[in-house]
């Protein structure tokens, strides 16, 4: 359980599966958990900058997502970076919308 | 006692009110493969009577009466399945290694197969096994047509079983066959009137974590079979007569994105939970093998809706072609910015953009 917001269980989003025999993850030595983690904050940032979000990484364990007035929700894995950063701008993020395909093709 | 798997797969079995759902369960029942089976049966009748059908009733068939299983008692579905294995722990029950589930022929089936995964005790003790849906010849494509529920039952299914062939002419049984391969080319059809091959519709299952062991070309032929991207795609041969592209048989199409540039893990992750999170209501089934940055041996995904399976690592490609290939099926989402969409995503990997030749929008 996650001290802080009282949420049950641990991290079973796909995108960082468990470590078992033939599912694919990158989680399974702590080097590499840690690199997974920092290229994720990089990439989830590039797509997030338009948006007015910006993404951190929490003590190995969490993510705290902020928008530029320091408003800031912790999440705990990719499922509920989305929702967060709907509820926190309180608009859509598509990534069909052309804009939004756009920003992500000029990003730096 | 028996051997209790790690992880015990639940089968969904589903199809539309009167599609032959009781009847392929009987069968499959009787099959001596499936003997260490539980079966849970919902209905949405005051009465339940399908359990009477079945000749089976023991302590490991359990009826859930009160409502349509997918919307009002997924909580209940969560506690008949925990009830189950702890008894089957305790020793109450016989050792069962499977679980059926059949759904009311109302069910969505996707809220179902997310309750296994999201049920925190669940999720360490059972995975999704595949989901079986029945279609009636006679009255199957009226009813893919007319009602919502029935084109997403068929969408979502990992095995579709026609039933009902030996009283349909075979004029509707080739225009249900080509209607089904446009909604769904990649499960497998079965004629119910055939001789079942339990094994192939549920024992094998899709989404399995079988590791090293997988053969990834029966995978591969499987999921690829009718969806050759260098080929018309299967949904090109239209039933009789002009669709009407607001049904649902217009609305809900299949198509192959290829992606010739090895997939960056982690964009392809960002890009799809953005995706599922917004769509997710309308992407009813991704399926695909990725060529993954760094890695030698593809990588398996599956995904219905919102749910994803854990991505399986597969033992090796089967053929010289190393591209990676995910099958989407859609409900009025438009390819093409699909397609820009996970190219635009992928290139945000740094190391991969360098490379790039400049002016190509990088």
């Amino acid at each position: 359980m996650c001290s802080l917001c009282g949420v049950i269980g641990g991290n079973e989003h796909w995108a960082d599966a468990v470590a078992r025999p033939g599912v694919y993850t990158r989680n399974t030595e702590r080097v590499d958990r840690r690199r997974e983690r920092m290229n994720r904050v990089r990439l989830a940032n590039r797509v997030l900058a338009p948006f007015g979000l910006s993404l951190a990484d929490w003590q190995g364990t969490s993510f705290l997502l902020s928008t530029r007035t320091g408003k800031t929700e912790i999440i705990e894995d990719l499922g509920h970076l989305w929702p967060a950063a709907e509820r926190l701008i309180g608009r859509p993020c598509d990534p069909l919308d052309p804009a939004v395909m756009a920003a992500v093709e000029r990003a730096p | 006692m028996t051997d209790v798997p790690a992880f015990t797969p639940v089968n969904l079995l589903t199809g539309f009110l009167g599609s032959g759902k009781t009847t392929l369960l009987r069968r499959l029942l009787a099959d001596p493969a499936l003997a260490g089976t539980a079966v849970l049966i919902n209905e949405f009748g005051e009465v339940g009577l399908d359990h009477h059908l079945l000749d089976r009733i023991d302590d490991t068939m359990v009826l859930l009466q009160s409502g349509c299983l997918c919307c009002t008692i997924r909580g209940e579905l969560s506690q008949a399945i925990r009830d189950l294995l702890g008894k089957r722990e305790r020793g109450l029950v016989p050792g069962f290694d499977r679980i059926v589930v059949e759904s009311t022929g109302l069910a969505d089936p996707f809220p179902i197969l997310s309750t296994l995964k999201a049920d925190p005790v669940l999720r360490h003790h059972v995975r999704p096994g595949n989901v079986v849906t029945t279609v009636d010849a006679v009255n199957g494509l009226g009813q893919i047509e007319r009602h919502p529920e029935s084109a997403r039952q068929a969408a979502v299914a990992d095995r579709l079983v026609i039933t009902k062939t030996d009283i349909a002419d075979e004029a509707a049984v080739a225009d249900l066959t080509a209607g089904l391969r446009r909604l769904n080319p990649a499960a497998p059809l079965v004629d119910a009137a055939d001789d079942l091959d339990v094994e192939a519709l549920i024992g094998r299952d899709v989404a399995a974590t079988s590791g090293p062991s997988h053969s990834a070309r029966a995978w591969f032929s499987e999921t690829f079979r009718s969806d050759d991207p260098t080929r018309a795609p299967a949904g090109d041969a239209h039933p009789h007569g002009a669709l009407d592209r607001n049904s649902h048989l217009g609305r809900i199409r299949s198509f192959t994105v290829v992606v010739d540039e090895p997939i960056d893990w982690t964009a392809f992750g960002i890009w799809l939970s953005m995706l599922l999170n917004r769509h997710g209501e309308r992407v009813l089934r991704v399926k695909g093998i990725l060529s993954i940055a760094g890695e030698v041996a593809p990588v398996a995904i599956h995904g219905v809706q919102h749910l994803v399976h854990t991505p399986v690592h597969m033992s090796g490609w089967p053929s010289d072609d190393r591209r990676s290939r995910i099958v989407f099926i859609v409900d009025g989402l438009d390819p093409d910015l699909i397609r820009r969409s996970l190219a635009a995503f992928n290139g945000l990997a740094a190391p991969a953009r360098t490379l790039q030749p400049a002016g190509d929008g990088g």
